[in-house]
């Protein structure tokens, strides 16, 4: 139980290791293997669960000196937040694994850098110090690069070379930041951050322009990942270009390590340039909302379109969180609503966009690689099982009532509207345009006249209905019953919503 | 530690002992050069396992020499010279096993490469000034005979280049030497005592001095802008070659810079840093972008060198112990990287495929058709961009630390620098590997197959990736030695010097 | 001063190694002539090596083990350390000459070359212990003479023909000046002793006649020592004679030169040296030395690089070496003359050695052009071995002697004025002009260690087995003196 956070990143790296040693395993064997390890996450977090009190701080901390100069520790640590999306992670990579059941070519290095960047990311959400944290962060881009440009469409060296260099880039400034950051105040830990930050120390050893030169990086670095507007031009190629399996990681998990970071690391730590730049920032997300949704309004790439529609989904975390930032200090009760909608709408946004981006694969593949909104028409009739599975995921992602989605957007709009109406009101732009081109997708996909060769369209096979199934039920559950996450972070997103500057 | 002065001893030992048996056969000529090359670096970790960081050199060697002059055979050592002959060793034996395949001339290659590594060896051993620039004179003329013999593109030409640049730099360190010797009226050439006798000097002959002295040493570490020597050199090198001038003999120039132009005048430091560091800089920026369109395989590898040894110069231009730490780290971590590159540019794919033009290699599906080179290649760039997990990123980060506290917007520079690096490397990875990464065809049916990845090929990556790794992982091995020595009284008076 | 001494005793004893010599000479010629026609052209030769050897090493003998005893008949001449170490230095490179003639193209005339050879030694060391104005010429002429006869000695040969001409004529002007300069110190002083010139000019000034004589005594040091400007014949020179000769010009001749120069300069003429330790200085004959020096660094190395001929440019790089062995004699105020000699001998030994490689090549193939060095390292790895630790000496690479000759000779000089004055611009200077110079090794060395040999040259050369011993141990004495300079450096 001591280390179980260590185990929780370790195994998917352990089946990695086990699938490079091993060349002459079948593919089946390999495939079944992966997916095991990849299971385990789930298993470890269900235990963890058990362990958990919400109310009681970091747990399961593991921390040992590992770099004495640098006063680097390795310092593991699981809060509400962390557990929510290690879980999140535990439910979308298996789905993504199952998804690229019948990846061909080359299926054994595909799981090796699968499970790999599924570690990855776990050490994202699970680390407390920013060396191990960095390592981890800029160790997903390494398989994610090769997924896309290996098994991805024409486009993916281009689109790949892209994105880790766009990636790249901004960790480039945000290790200076942090660099600069140690030179003055001599850590790395989060928490010690966090801690002086609040305590008005870390004001105090740093001069003003320095700190905020040091926000800008951090930012940077954070911002390129989620994305935020503009920095998210890489986004539609990459995701797009990308196969079926590593897009739905990439929306799933990927973005939501950006969105992590801005609130574990730049929010505790820079609260006071967070509030000078929130206007400029509330703009910026408001840009990524609405832009975003009319974007994708244009698309007639189906997965283009999910892909702009990701841009939009996760601006609205990003959203709440600026708007804190603007006036949360006014506001406690709006920021529980805002923190608390970022956080579902975080969870509920993975779900909801990977499962979709299945949903595109499928069409793809049954399609024989076409997937323009214009390709199809009538699947109703001829996949009734896809069209229904697929449809409570598009409603999902619209925010329907019953369904998970909803909860969190309005929670997200309660928020913002309490500390930023105006904010909230222009947000509401990109909700028509979301309701327009999911509506659009599903109208014109599965319904209306058959479009040709879609007689011989075969439903989900079994295989595939297992796929989409889990996530599909968490979409009915959690829209019922959003407490089973929200008793996760309660307390912490009360916690700071009371320790607002 | 007292074994140490050995490796310099076997080393020529072995160069000779080398020559004799290539006339007999190439086979003994390769076995004699790697026993000796593992042999010496036995020594040395052996060395690090017994070693007890302190802040003073230990002394291993000191007899009078000349005494006509005060010259006195004086070696010995700290943690930054045992850090910088683990690396020799290191890089030595995975030259020599990356020259496996050398067929012409076998014996006196392996005997100009161990004479190489002898005088290298010395350098870092040295703590007399004049002891330390016969042995850095030593390593210049191997290193011609090596290019011009067995080289590839250019050969005459790079070879020359690089020996005439190499000589001019230590013409300059022998100028600044003995003006301190005369004009301080120094007793002999030892460090502490040149010391003493340049402090005497006035001002203005300090800034001179320093100046001859640091861009004398520079030069051999490829600092902007007298680093043209450096990309036609190492291009025009054999591979084994171009890993140990790459990885180690620039080092001599950085190391130079550090054991003797820094302590002996630090009086001067005040105004030659923002010289010297934004040099570095545009070093960093300049090779960098110039690696991004280059053509030539080799050559981005070439450029890539300079670039990292810019960070290397940042951060003693930065003359803070936290910078000097991270740019002595960066020194070990970038030896090791620039040999695994050059390893796989050179032998593993130019000896197959007899090209290093990328657009030829971007239509070939390398990354099936050589798998094991493609993987190391992949982890030597990310190592060289400066991925966490392996040695660059505790260097570059500890660089940028003390780069920071010393000026803001050149820290802010070299992190750019970062991104470029990146974005030349993947670039590199991508057209040279992954040129034809969903290829119509089956590769394997269009093309011969290639030689096997031989055994010492294994064997020399492995060695080099275990390196970057460990390091990488526990940067504080080295740091441990490292910083310990950043202490003594002659860097202190450094840090008394530099701009804080 | 002691006592003035007329011991002929203590003459013979302090000449011995010279009538050594002479008598060895007279033995080789009596050989041949008596017995010469009973052997082959080759034997002859052999058996004059021999002897010539046997009378070098017996001089060497007496010159070490008699020592430094001093003033010797009335001061004419000076047995000090600085004599000891130059004679012993002389009748070394004389048996390296030997050792080299015996590998190079043979001879018509072995006995009478040998001889002649020896009678130059024998003016070498006695330049070397000259003191007396009288017995400094005529060991000169007697040195001089030898030389140009040496140079000339290949009948067969025009280029050895016009070498020996050229060097006779300049070389005879140049004594003319030496004699006349002489007259003129004498006619001002009244003195032919060095020392009691020394005293003489100490209590009085430079006159215009004075300075006259100065210059006249420096023109013919600087032919002598072959330094720009008056080095027109040394190209020619070293290229047209025959091998062992341009090795004894080159290497002994310029010992014993700078020897007898530096005794004139330092203390004879002392007293008009003038001062060159800042940049304004009060004139006399440092300041004429130094431009010389500066003048031989540049023209010796910037012409050495465009040079096709391995003679010429050995003649060249003599010229360079030339200048930075001006800046001991500089430099031999404050530091004395160790630093000199040191550089002397052993670049005295590597420059014989060179030529020594080139006499063996020049038997198997022809050696004038550089490129005719092909591919030595497959013909002939001992000679290219050789090549390279004399190339590398003569280009200051250590850990051979000649780079710590040169370091000695900068370190003494820049004790002058420091870095200010003009002996420590001519140190910039000569620092600067070794990294031109090592390119010109560099293609040297290209040659005989890269490229491939040429087709019509490529056979594998047998090394006679004098020729090898003596090259090996001179490349042996390079490495040792490069490593323990001390050994010699200890001796005076």
């Amino acid at each position: 139980m001591k280390c179980i956070l260590s185990t929780i990143i370790l195994t998917p790296w352990l089946g990695a290791l086990v699938l490079a040693l091993s060349p002459r395993l079948s593919p089946k064997t390999g495939r079944v293997l992966a997916l095991l390890f990849s299971l385990s996450t789930l298993v470890l977090a269900a235990v963890a669960y058990a362990g958990f009190d919400a109310t009681a701080g970091y747990q399961f901390v593991e921390q040992h000196q590992w770099i004495s100069i640098l006063k680097v520790s390795y310092h593991l640590g699981l809060d509400g937040m962390s557990l929510l999306l290690v879980v999140l992670t535990g439910l979308i990579a298996p789905t993504a694994l199952l998804a690229s059941w019948k990846v061909d070519r080359d299926p054994r290095l595909f799981n090796l850098l699968f499970l790999f960047l599924q570690g990855a990311a776990l050490g994202v959400f699970l680390a407390l110090d920013f060396f191990p944290w960095f390592i981890f962060w800029e160790l997903s881009l390494v398989p994610a690069f090769f997924l896309i440009k290996l098994w991805g469409g024409p486009g993916a060296s281009r689109a790949a070379y892209q994105f880790v260099v766009y990636t790249i880039g901004g960790s480039a400034f945000m290790l200076l930041a942090f660099a600069a950051l140690f030179s003055a105040v001599g850590t790395f830990d989060f928490v010690e951050l966090a801690a002086l930050a609040h305590s008005g120390a870390l004001a105090a050893k740093m001069s003003g322009p320095a700190l905020t030169a040091i926000f800008l990086g951090v930012l940077l670095g954070l911002a390129v990942k989620v994305p935020l507007f503009p920095f998210h031009t890489w986004l539609p190629d990459a995701y797009s270009e990308a196969p079926t399996g590593a897009s739905m990681f990439l929306t799933g998990i990927m973005s939501k390590m950006g969105v992590y970071g801005f609130l574990r690391i730049l929010w505790p730590i820079f609260p006071a340039q967070l509030h000078h730049a929130s206007s400029v920032l509330i703009g910026l997300a408001l840009a990524g909302v609405v832009l975003g949704a009319f974007a994708a309004m244009k698309q007639s790439d189906l997965k283009r379109m999910v892909a702009y529609s990701s841009i939009n989904h996760v601006s609205y975390c990003l959203l709440a969180l600026f708007a804190v930032a603007w006036s949360g200090s006014i506001h406690p009760d709006a920021s529980v609503a805002a923190f608390s909608g970022a956080l579902l709408q975080m969870f509920n946004h993975g779900l909801s966009a990977s499962a979709l981006f299945f949903c595109v694969g499928i069409l793809e593949s049954r399609s024989g690689g076409k997937r323009g909104i214009l390709d199809f028409g009538g699947v109703r009739t001829a996949a009734p099982v896809f069209a229904a599975l697929c449809g409570i995921a598009l409603f999902s992602s619209l925010g329907l009532p019953g369904l998970n989605g909803f909860v969190g957007e309005f929670l997200v709009f309660r928020g913002v509207f309490g500390l930023d109406p105006w904010a909230a009101a222009i947000g509401c732009l990109g909700l028509f345009a979301t309701a327009y081109f999911l509506l659009t997708f599903w109208q014109r996909v599965f319904h209306g006249p058959q479009g040709a060769g879609i007689a011989t369209f075969r439903d989900l096979t079994a295989m595939e209905i297992a796929t989409l199934a889990p996530t599909i039920a968490l979409m009915f559950i959690l829209g019922v019953f959003p407490q089973v996450l929200v008793g996760l972070f309660n307390p912490l997103v009360t916690a700071w919503a009371t320790h607002l500057p | 530690m007292n074994l140490l002065p050995f490796t310099i001893y076997l080393s020529f030992a072995g160069a000779v002992l080398s020559l004799l048996a290539g006339m007999r056969s190439a086979a003994m000529a390769r076995g004699v050069a790697l026993v000796t090359a593992l042999f010496c670096w036995g020594i040395t970790l052996y060395a690090a396992c017994n070693f007890t960081p302190a802040r003073d050199l230990q002394n291993l060697v000191d007899v009078a020499w000349i005494p006509e002059m005060g010259i006195r055979y004086h070696l010995a050592a700290d943690g930054i010279s045992l850090t910088l002959v683990v690396l020799t060793g290191l890089a030595a034996t995975a030259g020599i096993l990356f020259s496996w395949n050398i067929e012409e001339r076998v014996g006196e290659f392996f005997a100009f490469y161990l004479a190489l590594i002898g005088g290298v060896y010395g350098v870092f051993l040295s703590a007399d000034a004049f002891l330390f620039f016969v042995f850095y004179e030593i390593a210049i003329v191997p290193k011609y005979f090596l290019i011009a013999n067995w080289g590839s593109t250019n050969r005459q030409y790079g070879a020359m280049k690089l020996a005439l640049y190499s000589f001019a730099g230590s013409a300059m360190v022998l100028v600044g030497l003995l003006w301190i010797y005369a004009a301080g009226h120094a007793s002999g050439f030892g460090l502490p005592e040149l010391a003493r006798a340049a402090a005497t000097t006035s001002h203005t002959d300090q800034i001179f001095i320093f100046g001859l002295i640091f861009t004398g040493f520079a030069v051999l570490a490829g600092m902007f802008p007298f680093h043209t020597w450096a990309p036609t050199g190492h291009v025009a090198a054999p591979t084994g070659a171009s890993m140990l001038l790459a990885g180690v003999v620039m080092k001599l120039g950085a190391y130079g810079c550090l054991r003797v132009a820094m302590p002996l005048v630090p009086g001067a430091l005040e105004f030659w840093q923002p010289v010297i560091a934004w040099l570095a800089v545009a070093g960093i920026i300049y090779a960098g972008l110039v690696a991004l369109v280059q053509d030539d395989f080799k050559f981005v590898i070439g450029y890539s060198s300079v670039s990292h040894m810019g960070f290397v110069l940042l951060g003693l231009a930065a003359a803070n112990p936290t910078a000097v730490a991270g740019a002595v780290l960066q020194m070990f971590s970038h030896g090791v990287i620039a040999g695994l590159l050059f390893a796989v540019v050179g032998r593993m794919v130019y000896e197959r495929t007899h090209t290093r033009q990328l657009e030829d290699l971007r239509k070939l599906p390398l990354h099936r058709l050589m798998p094991f080179a493609c993987v190391v290649f992949v982890l030597a760039g990310l190592a060289s961009m400066g991925m966490p997990g392996f040695s660059g990123f505790p260097a570059e980060l500890t660089i940028l630390i003390g780069v920071w506290k010393s000026s803001k917007i050149l820290a802010i520079l070299a992190a750019s620098g970062v991104l470029i690096a990146a974005a030349f490397t993947l670039r590199a990875i991508q057209v040279a590997f992954f040129g034809q990464a969903n290829p119509a065809t089956p590769a394997t049916a269009l093309h011969h197959p290639y030689a096997p990845v031989t055994w010492p090929e294994r064997t020399g990556a492995f060695l080099l990736l275990a390196a970057t790794l460990v390091v990488g992982l526990k940067p504080d091995l080295l740091l441990n030695w490292i910083v310990p020595s950043l202490n003594s009284p002659l860097m202190q008076a450094v840090w008394r010097g530099g701009a804080q | 001063m002691n006592a003035v001494n007329f011991s002929y005793d203590l003459l013979a004893r302090g000449l011995l190694p010279e009538i050594t010599l002479i008598v060895g000479a007279l033995l080789v010629l009596a050989y041949d002539v008596i017995r010469g026609r009973n052997h082959t052209l080759a034997e002859r030769q052999a058996i004059a090596l021999w002897i010539g050897g046997i009378a070098l090493a017996a001089a060497f003998y007496h010159v070490v083990t008699i020592g430094a005893i001093g003033r010797v008949y009335g001061d004419s001449l000076l047995i000090d350390r600085l004599a000891v170490a130059a004679r012993a230095g002389v009748l070394v490179l004389g048996m390296i000459t030997l050792g080299i003639a015996s590998g190079a193209k043979r001879q018509r005339h072995p006995a009478e070359y040998v001889a002649i050879i020896l009678f130059a030694v024998t003016g070498f060391t006695l330049m070397s212990a000259a003191q007396h104005l009288l017995i400094a010429f005529t060991a000169l002429e007697l040195a001089s003479l030898s030389l140009y006869v040496l140079a000339g000695f290949d009948k067969t040969s025009r280029a050895s023909a016009e070498a020996a001409l050229k060097y006779f004529l300049m070389g005879s002007m140049a004594t003319a000046f030496l004699l006349f300069g002489f007259s003129l110190i004498y006619g001002v002083t009244g003195e032919m002793n060095l020392d009691r010139i020394a005293f003489v000019l100490a209590h009085g000034g430079v006159t215009p006649l004075l300075g006259l004589a100065l210059v006249m005594v420096l023109v013919a040091f600087g032919f002598k020592a072959a330094a720009a400007p008056f080095h027109l014949w040394a190209p020619d020179a070293y290229q047209g004679a025959p091998t062992p000769s341009a090795a004894l010009i080159a290497s002994a001749s310029k010992l014993a030169g700078f020897t007898l120069f530096l005794r004139l300069l330092w203390p004879g003429l002392g007293a008009l040296s003038g001062d060159v330790s800042t940049a304004g200085n009060t004139g006399g004959w440092l300041t004429l030395l130094c431009l010389i020096s500066g003048a031989s660094l540049l023209l010796g190395n910037l012409a050495a690089l465009a040079q096709t001929n391995i003679r010429r440019l050995l003649a060249y790089s003599a010229i360079a070496h030339t200048g930075a062995l001006l800046l001991g004699v500089v430099a031999a105020e404050v530091a004395g003359a160790s630093p000199l000699l040191f550089y002397l001998m052993t670049y005295g030994i590597a420059t014989a050695g060179a030529f020594g490689v080139i006499a063996v090549l020049e038997v198997n193939g022809g050696c004038q052009k550089i490129t005719d060095l092909a591919g030595l390292s497959k013909r002939s790895p001992l000679l290219a071995g050789c090549l390279l630790v004399f190339i590398l000496s003569l280009a200051g690479i250590p850990p051979l002697a000649g780079f710590f000759g040169k370091f000695t000779v900068f370190a003494a000089a820049l004790k002058v004025g420091g870095m200010s004055g003009p002996a420590g611009w001519l140190t910039m200077l000569a620092i600067a002009l070794s990294a031109v110079a090592l390119y010109y090794y560099l293609i040297v060395l290209k040659q005989a260690l890269v490229q491939p040999a040429a087709p019509e040259n490529s056979a594998k050369i047998k090394v006679p087995v004098g020729a090898a011993i003596t090259l090996l141990l001179a490349a042996g004495l390079i490495v040792v003196l490069g490593i323990c300079p001390s050994l010699l450096l200890g001796l005076f």
